[in-house]
């Protein structure tokens, strides 16, 4: 299927070049990394940029690294390569497993992490990982860098506090660093390339300290701030269970649509709450765990 | 126009492209590759699944000129000195009626079995999880690729 409009294409060698160039038309121009999105945009005239800035030959980009602590993922690593990764598979394992999850290989080929944050849909599955793991998303102009924390990151759907003269350079995501263990539960319609239609990461820690965040059940992905508040200090237990259910279908705010209504999708975030506290606990605990997937 | 160099199934070919000529309509129209197919033209069905770098990618999301210098392998290639065992165990499997979806699922089970000879049964359908088919119903295609990965 041809695109119907033109418009100019650029290769950027290096970052200062990839931001000279969009500070020239930063209205009219878009980044391109994987274009697992941006194509489909663009073919179906929901934007018509004048100008592409390709970040696929900027060597910094395509780099993850380990240190003190602090996992650094490039602004062109694939969701591919974050699946390939033993760091990444061994010390963050909501990461991995929501990498794995994300639409069908062909796709995790080319589509990026940084691109999965930049479309910002609501249902994007690496998003509950980098709740996790405190995220930092940095970028940069032609003049500054900044770092953005993930808590501030997605303002509505589809929209982030990115500026349009602004690229992401890199992801940071920090090892925790009590003792912990976590899980990714999705639930789509069938096993297999489906979009999420709720998902939710959960990350138990030694002292008693649990994280949750969510996806796909409001218009941004969120941490579950109440339903944390609840359990911290408490046993995993069925009373505690089912309180901080109750807790978190108030803090979310799922709509109906072509994937589930707003009731299943509650319904499911239950579900799921119970099971990543149990499949987290009892690995915290060094128990053998067999993922149990959700349906 | 730009022109682009790609090695095209262990050849070099050149090429003139717009900025919006989209890579799976340049293997079609303008260098005469119709193994991958048009489909869905937005990543879901698996259709036009080329190997990119050894990697299979959509290349109906991919513009021709992103891939300047690189390399790209399709049926034409992988099956240049007859077919491959893969291709053998599909016709042996009757794995395909329409074979629309065909050359999409070989490129997908090529990168499987390159990366991972022995894939299990769920790894299997994983790696195909991206191709539709609508005549089969998969459980042929899936046996096919398991016979060859038990070799």
């Amino acid at each position: 299927m041809p695109i119907s409009h033109e418009f100019e294409y650029h290769k950027a060698k290096s970052i200062d070049e990839a931001v000279k160039l969009l500070s020239e038309n930063p209205e009219n121009s878009k980044i391109i990394a994987g274009g697992t999105d941006l194509t489909v945009h663009i073919k179906e005239d929901v934007i018509a940029p004048d100008v592409l800035i390709d970040i696929k030959a900027i060597p910094e980009f395509k780099e993850i690294s380990f240190s003190n602590n602090v996992l650094s993922i490039g602004a062109n690593v694939t969701f591919s390569e974050i699946e390939d990764n033993k760091i990444i598979e061994n010390n963050f394992r909501v990461l991995w497993e929501a990498a794995s999850t994300v639409a069908s290989v062909g796709v995790r080929n080319r589509a990026t992490l940084t691109g999965n944050i930049c479309s910002a849909v609501p249902s994007l599955d690496s998003a509950p990982a980098l709740f996790l793991y405190d995220a930092e998303v940095y970028v940069k102009n032609s003049d500054n860098e900044r770092v953005i924390s993930i808590n501030d990151w997605f303002t509505g759907p589809k929209r982030t506090s990115l500026k349009k003269d602004e690229i992401v350079t890199k992801i940071t995501l920090k090892f925790p660093k009590e003792k912990t263990a976590s899980c990714y539960k999705k639930l789509g319609r069938y096993k297999g390339e489906d979009l999420a239609q709720v998902g939710m990461g959960v990350l138990v820690s030694e002292n008693k300290e649990y994280k949750v965040a969510v996806c796909a059940v409001g218009p941004v992905p969120k941490r579950a701030t109440k339903t944390e508040e609840f359990l911290k200090g408490k046993e995993i237990n069925d009373a505690n269970i089912k309180e901080a259910q109750e807790i978190l279908a108030t803090e979310i705010s799922p709509i109906t649509d072509i994937r589930a209504s707003k009731e299943y999708r509650t319904h499911i975030a239950k579900v799921m709450l119970e099971k990543g506290l149990k499949e987290s606990s009892d690995l915290l605990s060094g128990k053998e765990v067999k993922s149990e997937p959700i349906l | 126009m730009k022109k682009i160099s790609i090695n095209l199934n262990g050849e070099t070919r050149y090429v003139h492209v717009e900025p919006n000529d989209v890579l799976l309509d340049v293997l079609r129209d303008k260098l005469g590759i119709k193994s991958p197919k048009s489909g869905c033209e937005r990543g879901d069905c698996g259709a036009c699944a080329v190997l990119l770098n050894g990697k299979s990618v959509r290349s109906c999301l991919v513009l021709a000129v992103e891939v300047d210098g690189q390399e790209i392998t399709t049926i034409e290639g992988l099956s240049k000195d007859g077919l491959t065992p893969l291709q053998e165990s599909f016709i042996e499997h009757n794995a395909f009626q329409c074979g629309f979806c065909a050359p999409g699922v070989t490129i997908s089970a090529t990168e499987l079995l390159n990366k991972n000879p022995h894939p299990s049964r769920e790894e299997i359908k994983e790696a195909i999880a991206g191709n539709l088919c609508r005549c089969t119903g998969y459980e042929s295609i899936i046996e096919a690729i398991e016979k060859v990965a038990k070799k």
